[in-house]
């Protein structure tokens, strides 16, 4: 049969007044494995998740195997042989892994785990996996429970496979055993969509990518007649000129100062290992690593956020004012020493703002206790903040008594960037601050920053985007599960470098 | 000896209606489902049974046992199994608040007995309290006498009716349905987290409303059991108290699992009854003594949060609804 | 080939609402209140055979058919209402403080005591002892599963729910002591001679000084739940407990001292039953109104307004339905399958206040 295996006709999914997809074509040819590349927030997971019936599109047809399909849940997904693993796992925590596996397999009747653990074992085997069918989920680490997951797909012999996102938590190693099972795979004549946005990765593995733009399908291309340059253009719209304008860091001094933090979780595993570094005024600090290095937890610490095992944070406040020991101190006293430690979250709408509270209301998270009275909030101060911020970052909002749930992913960056930069912090933190902007608010954020440096701001910026970091820090540390695995010099380093860096590899020390 | 005999057979009449509570209400939580609408199901389950058999026993001259607890027992399985309907309705369908629907259901049920329990005989044209002996005398004594006379075993172990023994049974059942069986790990899934069980291709509603409804029905035999067996066929306003109540304390002290249930219903039955049997009570203190149940249960709710073992909690999405296209 | 969904269907899809005004909520809790009334008229029929018509001016008169009966029903919309504001900074918290039935009856049990054994206190003394004391003995129900949930984060809805009967149970056990005459199991009214420790007549009414604490409290609340920092900060914690931890927010400290707010009001209406109303203690004192008043909370999103509305509609039902009720010979829980119908009407329609239904009409690929 020569058919296509999927195939989407014009389909649209909105949410609210935002458009997810808008009138998407895309095929995936039978036996072939097809990237879906795009920024965050173009529109792929959705577009995937209503193959896997997850979400039911407003328009348009889909059509697998040449026939015109109704996808109304994941039952009928199932049916159709579409196979989706997940970028947020889909698991039971308290089953099993074999549990896991024949989850909605089975019959109603008796289970008979002892030859469900049997065939597990055996697809676990041929395909050379290190997994226990009966362990228990929660017992597992990030990479087990994501072989977990493709083992549940193999078990169920779906003939069309998506996999949204599966190597952002995965070592080198463990990216190179995935890749191979997907080859393996495709040999076994199955149809594979892959959803990433790192371009190395599209080019190694897939035959043809198909490129999303704010919710759009810019079109599709061979790899093999293709190259990072081009499809970067496509993902971004124009080329790319990362135009961030970085001034030579003035007056450089010591406000930071972060002395062998550790930091375990809950069950007594390192997140955070022996962490050193500095953080100096009117300079950027770029964090780099694989998601998950202990990123969050770092910046958790020093805002106060997180319990810290061993060692200190310090803080060396401008001109002669005593050093303040911040790994001793909770939130509020950190604020009360009016340090003005500003901290931009990766969770903008689950830490960093109250998604369901309007724009004055989200100004006084941070501020609240001010005010002249003792017992009753003063919102008067805090809506003139909003109004300014509205105004002089160009928020599109209707007004300062919106939730900040209706505002799209830029606006509500904005809201939260500009409430932190109002306080003139000292120290202002910020982790993923683009996720899922387009580019113009990306630079809007970006010139920010730059902006807070040349105040003489000591910035500290968690990114992901390795260009970005290269070109907007001074200095980047990179972290390799919890560990500080080398600080370089951004002018003089490369994106190589940084990638050896963050998958463990130790560099020689450089004076920087 | 003979007074310990007697503590027994009444903690295990107290324990029976828990049991069937405490099922009914663990293979509901399993699917997510926090169904605080149990005592009121049991109240109409019990007053339902009893008015089937009333009604059949005042249509004919010479009513049989066989018939009335027929009769009663299929008046009771659709009561409850509406009640339940209504709330998994309300709950999943128009995912209504699982407290706000639980409680008022509750009120619901109970003014539902305690209204046609009251006026029951009034209605159908009689006077003074319902009582339907025929149909009772079928609820009691399943096994026969020369086993019931058995010295110490027969007492302790046969001198009970037939829903007395159902309820073990059930509650075995249940075990084995969730422990065992591919429709338990579709209820788990649910009920741990109704978004992967949706993924996986289980139908998410579906199963929520059989787990409901047949725990519903299964609530409110304890119910049928109480006015059958325990009153004798009549019915007294709020004579089953708060039974329920302590049914869904028992969930807390079985952690969730329908074999616990046996023997922590036979503990909570004689909790409930113990103040009548420990010496050196007076009236106040065994008010006091009353309160056990409850006090144990708290005690248990607070060791299983702190001890924070996953398989001891209460499944993850309980009293959550859940709606495929959220986020 | 395995059966394929075929597009050849009208798929019915719910919609999430991204907003309503609060004139079609409304409206649309109207239409389910008057199908509520429709359905229950339907069941009065049934039972008593009587013209539906009839019924509902039995109801109308049996809530507000004479003065007497007017005050009743006011007296027990403010004490719905009450218990409601009392749950409002609990729930707001995402708190689900199923409690209330116990904390009432605490807060009874302190105001049954203070009139037995405080006689002798000057009448002023003594009705300020019996509202603080009232709202501590609620505080001490509410103060545990506050406790609790702080430190290990314990299912509140359970506990709260078994500290009902423990109260209960108190409540016995007092009665034991407190019966009066003695052998008859009740308290019977508390000093009926010389009405000591009873809420004084006021503005003309009995029931004067329950309607201007509850007016007051409700007024008290609500600001403390707009303008005060302690409000802010249940605002925060109930959203989003991340958030909270974030803006330096104690979050263990504002669960425990919400639900020495919450449960202190709820204390509070436990006097307004004793002192005000009953003048008696039973283990029915609370009477499920600590139930009846999430339903209340719930429907009316938290709104005090809202909440004033709901109250008094059920509590008119429920006034109106016990007097049909005994004009037929029925018994009175007849009010609580017609309360009960209408609290499921009102309950489902909040669906159709945050969802609407959509006809998705999929293209046909046979036609």
């Amino acid at each position: 049969m020569d058919t296509n295996a999927i195939e989407l006709k014009g389909v649209t999914k909105r949410f609210g007044n935002v458009i997810a997809n808008d009138h998407v074509d895309l095929t995936l040819k039978k036996g072939e494995i097809l990237s879906i590349l795009g920024e965050n927030g173009s529109g792929k997971t959705t577009l995937m998740n209503m193959l896997s019936g997850i979400y039911f599109p407003d328009e348009g047809q889909i059509m697998v195997n040449g026939e015109s399909v109704t996808i109304r849940n994941p039952m009928d997904s199932f049916e159709l042989g579409i196979g989706m693993i997940h970028q947020h796992f889909k698991l039971i925590n308290i089953l099993t892994a074999a549990e896991n596996i024949i989850l909605g397999q089975i019959g109603q009747g008796r289970r008979d785990m002892k030859k469900v653990n049997k065939e597990v074992k055996d697809l676990i085997d041929r395909y050379g996996f290190e997994l226990s069918p009966t362990e228990k989920i929660y017992n597992m680490s990030v990479s087990q429970k994501q072989t977990v997951e493709i083992i549940k797909v193999l078990y169920r012999g779906a003939d069309i496979l998506i996999l949204d996102e599966p190597t952002a938590v995965l070592t080198p190693q463990e990216i190179e055993k995935l890749f191979d099972v997907l080859r393996r795979m495709k040999k076994a004549g199955k149809s594979i969509i892959i959803i990433t946005h790192k371009l190395n990765e599209v080019l190694e593995i897939s035959d043809r990518v198909a490129v999303l733009r704010k919710g759009s399908c810019i079109g599709t291309v061979e790899t093999s007649q293709t190259n990072a340059q081009q499809l970067t253009e496509m993902m971004v719209g124009e080329k790319v000129h990362l135009d961030i304008k970085r001034t030579d860091p003035v007056g450089c001094e010591k406000r930071i100062d972060v002395r062998g933090v550790s930091v375990r979780d809950s069950e007594g595993l390192f997140i955070l290992k022996d962490v050193s570094f500095e953080a100096n005024s009117g300079e950027i600090l770029g964090i780099a690593g694989i998601s998950g290095s202990g990123q969050k937890e770092l910046l958790e610490s020093i805002a106060g956020l997180q319990n810290i095992d061993s060692g200190e944070i310090l803080y060396y406040p401008p001109g002669d004012a005593p050093v303040e020991k911040l790994s001793e101190k909770s939130v509020q006293e950190i604020q009360n020493l009016k340090i003005s430690l500003s901290f931009v979250p990766e969770d903008r709408l689950g830490m960093g703002l109250v998604a369901s509270m309007d724009l004055t209301d989200n100004m006084m998270i941070r501020s609240y206790r001010s005010g002249k009275s003792k017992f009753f909030t003063d919102r008067k101060s805090p809506k003139k903040l909003a109004e300014k911020i509205v105004d002089k970052l160009e928020v599109k909002t209707p007004g300062v008594e919106t939730p900040v749930s209706k505002l799209s992913g830029g606006n509500v960056q904005k809201i939260l960037v500009g409430r932190e930069i109002a306080t003139n912090p000292n120290v202002l933190m910020v982790a993923y601050p683009v996720r899922g902007l387009d580019i113009n608010s990306s630079y809007t954020i970006y010139n920010l920053l730059a902006d807070q440096k040349s105040k003489g701001v000591a910035v500290m910026c968690v990114g992901e985007d390795l260009d970005v970091l290269l070109q907007l820090c001074d200095r980047i540390m990179v972290l390799c599960e919890g560990s500080v695995t080398g600080i370089v010099n951004a002018k003089e380093s490369s994106k190589e470098e940084l990638g050896m860096l963050m998958t463990g590899g130790r560099k020689v020390e450089r004076s920087v | 000896m003979t007074l310990l005999l007697t503590f027994i057979v009444a903690a295990v009449g107290q324990a029976v209606p828990l049991l069937y509570g405490a099922t009914g209400e663990i293979l509901t939580e399993k699917s997510g489902n926090l169904n605080l609408g149990i005592p009121g199901i049991m109240y109409m389950g019990g007053i339902s049974g009893l008015m089937g058999a009333f009604l059949y026993e005042n249509a004919t001259d010479n009513p049989s046992a066989f018939a009335g607890v027929v009769i009663s027992l299929i008046c009771t399985v659709i009561a409850s199994a509406l009640g339940g309907l209504l709330y998994c309705f309300l709950t999943t369908t128009l995912r209504a608040n699982q407290n706000v629907v639980g409680l008022a259901l509750t009120t619901f049920g109970v003014g539902f007995g305690n209204f046609f329990g009251g006026s029951l005989s009034k209605l159908a044209g009689g006077v003074g309290q319902i009582s339907v002996a025929t149909s009772a005398s079928g609820y009691t004594n399943f096994f026969p006498a020369f086993m019931r006379n058995i010295p110490l075993v027969g007492k302790i172990l046969f001198s009970y009716g037939f829903l007395t023994y159902l309820s073990i049974v059930i509650a075995l059942i249940v075990t084995w349905l969730i422990v065992g069986t591919g429709y338990g790990l579709n209820l788990l899934a649910i009920g741990e987290d109704p978004s992967v069980a949706d993924a996986a291709g289980i139908n998410v509603t579906g199963n929520k409303y059989i787990a409901t409804v047949a725990g519903a029905v299964i609530a409110g035999l304890g119910g049928l059991y109480f006015v059958m067996e325990y009153l004798g066929g009549t019915w007294s306003n709020n004579g089953f108290g708060d039974r329920g109540w302590l049914a869904i304390a028992l969930v807390i002290l079985a952690l969730w699992k329908p074999s616990n249930a046996i023997w922590g219903s036979l503990v909570f039955g004689a909790l409930y009854v113990l103040y009548i049997y420990l010496p050196g009570l007076n009236r106040a203190t065994s008010e006091l003594v009353k309160m056990l149940p409850y006090v144990v249960t708290i005690i248990v709710l607070v060791v299983i949060s702190k001890r924070n073992k996953p398989e001891n909690q209460p499944p993850a999405s309980l009293g959550k609804a859940y709606f495929r296209e959220d986020r | 080939m395995s059966k394929i969904a075929r597009s050849n269907k009208k798929v019915i899809h719910m919609v999430k609402r991204s907003g309503i005004s609060p004139l079609k909520a409304w409206g649309i809790r109207l239409i389910a209140a008057v199908l509520g009334l429709i359905v229950a008229a339907f069941v009065i029929v049934g039972i008593t055979g009587v013209n539906p018509l009839k019924v509902y001016e039995g109801i109308i008169g049996g809530a507000v058919g004479s003065p007497r009966r007017i005050w009743v029903t006011v007296r027990e919309t403010v004490v719905l209402l009450l218990i409601a504001v009392g749950l409002m900074p609990a729930f707001k918290m995402r708190f689900w403080n199923l409690g209330a039935e116990g904390q009432i009856l605490a807060g009874g049990i302190a105001c049954s005591a203070l009139m037995i054994y405080g006689k002798s206190i000057p009448a002023p003394l003594l009705l300020f002892l019996i509202i603080v004391c009232s709202a501590l003995g609620g505080m001490i129900w509410g103060f545990l599963p506050g406790l609790f949930k702080a430190i290990f984060n314990t299912n509140e809805s359970l506990f709260t729910l078994m500290l009902n009967y423990v109260a209960m149970q108190l409540v016995t056990f007092f009665i034991v002591f407190w019966e009066n005459p003695s052998g008859s199991n009740s308290v019977g009214i508390i000093n009926p001679s010389g009405k000591e420790g009873w809420f004084p007549a006021l503005f003309g009414s009995d029931y004067g000084l329950n309607i201007l604490i509850v007016l007051i409290v409700t007024v008290v609340m609500t600001l403390y739940m707009k303008i005060t920092k302690h409000g802010y900060e249940i605002a925060v914690v109930g959203e989003s407990q991340n958030t909270a931890r974030y803006a330096g927010i104690n979050v263990g400290k504002v669960i425990i001292r919400t639900m020495l707010v919450s449960s202190a009001v709820c204390g509070l209406a436990g006097a307004v039953i004793v002192s005000g109303a009953s003048h008696t203690i039973s283990t029915s004192t609370a009477g499920g109104r600590g139930f009846t008043a999430i339903v209340v909370a719930w429907m009316a999103n938290l709104n005090p307004a809202g909440m004033l509305l709901v109250a008094a509609f059920l509590v008119f039902m429920q006034q109106g339905s016990i007097q049909i009720a005994s004009q037929y010979g029925l018994n009175e829980n007849a009010s609580d399958i017609i309360t009960g119908i209408l609290i499921f009407f009102l309950i489902g329609c909040e669906f159709f206040i945050r969802y609407h239904l959509k006809v998705v009409n999929t293209e046909d690929d046979k036609s």
